[in-house]
């Protein structure tokens, strides 16, 4: 094993496939002299040239359908958006094309694409620097949508993504990109579409993903201390969502509360929280309680972003709730 | 860098900077041009008497009195290029030689269409042939056409992708990124404005004061051109010469190619927008007519034969229709398919 940041974990992945496919290519804004406007793709011009590590000007729409109509015709592209916000302006290609072209032209034209970049809140940017994406995309049927939490998972789902022959949406976080974790030093893969355990636990199931997990870790170490076990599920794919491993694990603890890095209307938590009401109804022993972030564009001020976002606190009271204590 | 034609103001007829001399094209040629716009002209006459039956839904639009554009870009390309259009877009994939009969079962959704009845009018695709598809999204196909050009670059290709879309499309941001990025990275696409001189009920004068579309290129140093979209020789040469410079690593083109649609912009368009008179004008200068004239008047084919093409093409469109009306609608297993590339069980078990 190894220790990498979670920004050389994503490089990794890139890197990796592209020496394997020829096809493979990167493309976005400061992306190749720059090295990355957040250092992910640092290195990776000098070793794969101009004509694969690609800057673009800022023009979101057009070089997403760019990218899109090269993996309509053979191309595997890699698009980085500098963050997830400023995608909203190529949702078209993303929305309407890339998730849609395989299924209206009747199987004949696929499209192998990665979007990855930059998603949620990163402290103090203001509202439309702040957003999460998750349900956004995860609605969309012919898209799938990964949140990695840690280095390890983000460079097995990023590899994954990269081979799959469908368009993946890629959410990363500027707040992870230095954060550090160990990773075999040979190659491997997670599969899209599986959830992991992040901690085993009885009496409560905390269901979560991407950066905000780590409120979930702490809140679970409080929990401990006064006797409560709680098991946290990674999604780490938001589509597919991995339900059976949410439905066994709240079979066997009975409880759910879903904390969500994102505004409460239309969730991820709303969509868990249906499942379980479907498939674990005998199960539950109270209903099932989420934590998000406020029902509100995001704030500037550290007081407000402090009110607004999910907290091992708030995790807690839920918890208690959940467990009538 | 190529030559440039200062754009020439405009008008509401067509003016073209160029003009073709029959003799330039050959018999077989101008048969060709016959027989596929003929081909496209009856086969859509026909799809809207029986979408008026109500026999199939949706939206319909029709290609009628832009067909030169399809064939004289078609004949001017070569095999390995890629063509993408608008939801306008029956046109192209008969002059590429896609199968009426697959087409029409298209838009009645049914299993044998060409998109597998998961398409319909807007979104037929036949890549064997080259065709990328119809896209529904007005100028949607501008970046994708230029991404498709992209692929082609990249894989080292001679291969051209002509990208057609609207004078209405013309005004989508899209244009103006993808131009910037076409030219900077000097991709093998030839961009093609079919100016019918509406979008929907929309004139051009109304919607813009640069009126002359072929200006459009301007700000991105692209080669551009007006071409007189009513002459199937006016397109080919001009896609020709456009096609030419993509292929030399020149990079892209753009042809404002003026003509005009005759039929409303889609089955319910009343047509307030326009008047008679300037139908007529239009349609004075039909395209198909021209080339059997030219065909007529150079004695390449008897009045038999003509007969013959013309009973050929009424045959075609026929049993096209039969051949869509006999075919089975998709079962519904089809519903989850081509959704993913791989089969994607969560959808079924979990969304019920
Ligand atoms: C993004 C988008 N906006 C609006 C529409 C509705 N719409 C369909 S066709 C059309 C007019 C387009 O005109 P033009 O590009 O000139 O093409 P033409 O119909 O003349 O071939 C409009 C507004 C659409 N399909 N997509
Ligand atoms: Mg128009």
């Amino acid at each position: 094993m190894k220790t990498v940041q979670f920004r050389e974990a994503l490089r990794e992945a890139m890197s990796e496939e592209m020496r394997a496919d020829e096809n493979i290519f990167l493309l976005g804004e400061e992306v190749a002299e720059y090295n990355g406007a957040y250092k992910v793709s640092q290195g990776m011009l000098d070793e794969f040239g101009e004509k694969r590590v690609i800057d673009t000007p800022i023009a979101e729409l057009g070089f997403t359908g760019i990218a899109v109509g090269a993996a309509m015709n053979g191309l595997r592209p890699i698009v980085e958006f500098m963050t997830w916000n400023f995608a909203i302006l190529a949702a078209d290609q993303i929305i309407n094309e890339a998730a849609k072209i395989l299924q209206m032209s009747g199987g004949q034209i696929g499209c192998p694409i990665v979007f990855r970049g930059g998603n949620g809140t990163a402290g103090q940017l203001g509202a439309t620097h702040s957003q999460s994406f998750e349900a956004f995309y995860a609605h969309v049927p012919g898209l799938k949508v990964i949140t990695p939490s840690n280095p390890y998972d983000a460079k097995g789902l990023l590899k994954a993504a990269i081979r799959d022959n469908d368009p993946v949406v890629f959410l990363e976080s500027e707040k992870m990109y230095g954060d550090k974790g160990e990773i075999p030093e040979g190659e491997y893969i997670i599969p899209i579409g599986v959830a992991d355990v992040k901690r085993a636990g009885t009496d409560v199931t905390l269901v979560s993903f991407g950066k905000i997990i780590k409120e979930c870790h702490a809140a679970a170490d409080e929990l401990a201390k006064e006797g409560i076990s709680a098991e946290i599920i990674d999604l780490r794919t938001i589509r597919p969502i991995d339900y059976p491993a949410v439905v066994e694990s709240v079979k066997k603890t009975n409880r759910c509360v879903v904390v969500e890095e994102s505004w409460p209307l239309a969730s991820i938590a709303s969509e868990i929280a249906y499942h379980l009401q479907n498939y674990a109804f005998d199960h539950l022993d109270a209903p099932v309680k989420r934590v998000m972030q406020s029902d509100t564009p995001f704030p500037f001020s550290p007081s407000l972003m402090a009110e607004a976002l999910p907290n091992p606190a708030r995790i807690i009271a839920a918890v208690k709730s959940v467990m009538y204590k | 860098m190529a030559t440039k034609t200062a754009a020439k103001k405009p008008s509401k007829a067509a003016k073209t900077t160029r003009k073709s001399k029959a003799s330039k094209f050959s018999k077989a040629t101008y048969i060709k041009w016959y027989t596929d716009m003929l081909l496209i002209r009856k086969f859509e006459e026909k799809i809207s008497q029986l979408y008026i039956q109500q026999k199939f839904g949706g939206f319909l639009h029709v290609y009628i009195g832009q067909e030169a554009i399809a064939v004289g870009t078609v004949s001017g390309s070569q095999k390995g290029d890629k063509h993408i259009t608008a939801y306008r877009d029956h046109g192209h994939p008969i002059a590429l030689g896609s199968d009426p009969r697959v087409l029409a079962a298209e838009l009645y959704g049914k299993s044998t269409g060409c998109s597998k009845g998961k398409g319909g009018s807007m979104h037929f695709f036949d890549v064997e042939r080259g065709f990328m598809g119809g896209h529904g999204i007005v100028g949607a196909q501008i970046p994708m056409g230029a991404g498709i050009a992209f692929a082609e670059q990249y894989k080292g290709t001679k291969n051209v992708c002509f990208c057609s879309f609207g004078d209405g499309a013309a005004r989508q941001g899209a244009l103006h990124e993808t131009f910037n990025m076409a030219m900077n990275w000097n991709l093998p696409c030839v961009f093609i404005i079919e100016n019918n001189n509406y979008a929907m009920g929309t004139s051009v004068e109304r919607t813009t004061n640069v009126t002359d579309m072929s200006q459009i290129g301007a700000s991105y140093d692209m080669p551009s051109f007006i071409v007189d979209g009513m002459s199937p020789e006016a397109v080919h040469e001009a896609i020709e010469e456009a096609a030419d410079r993509a292929r030399k690593g020149n990079g892209p083109t753009l042809l404002d190619i003026r003509t005009y649609r005759y039929k409303g912009h889609s089955m319910s368009d009343p047509q307030k927008y326009r008047t008679k008179e300037e139908v007529a004008d239009w349609q004075a200068k039909d395209p198909i007519d021209h080339c059997l004239k030219v065909i007529k008047d150079n004695k390449w084919l008897t009045e038999k034969k003509i007969t013959e093409i013309q009973d050929w093409v009424k045959k075609e469109v026929a049993e096209s229709i039969k051949f869509a009306e006999d075919s089975p609608l998709p079962t519904p297993d089809e519903l989850y398919k081509d959704v993913y590339k791989e089969e994607y069980p969560f959808i079924k078990e979990y969304l019920a």
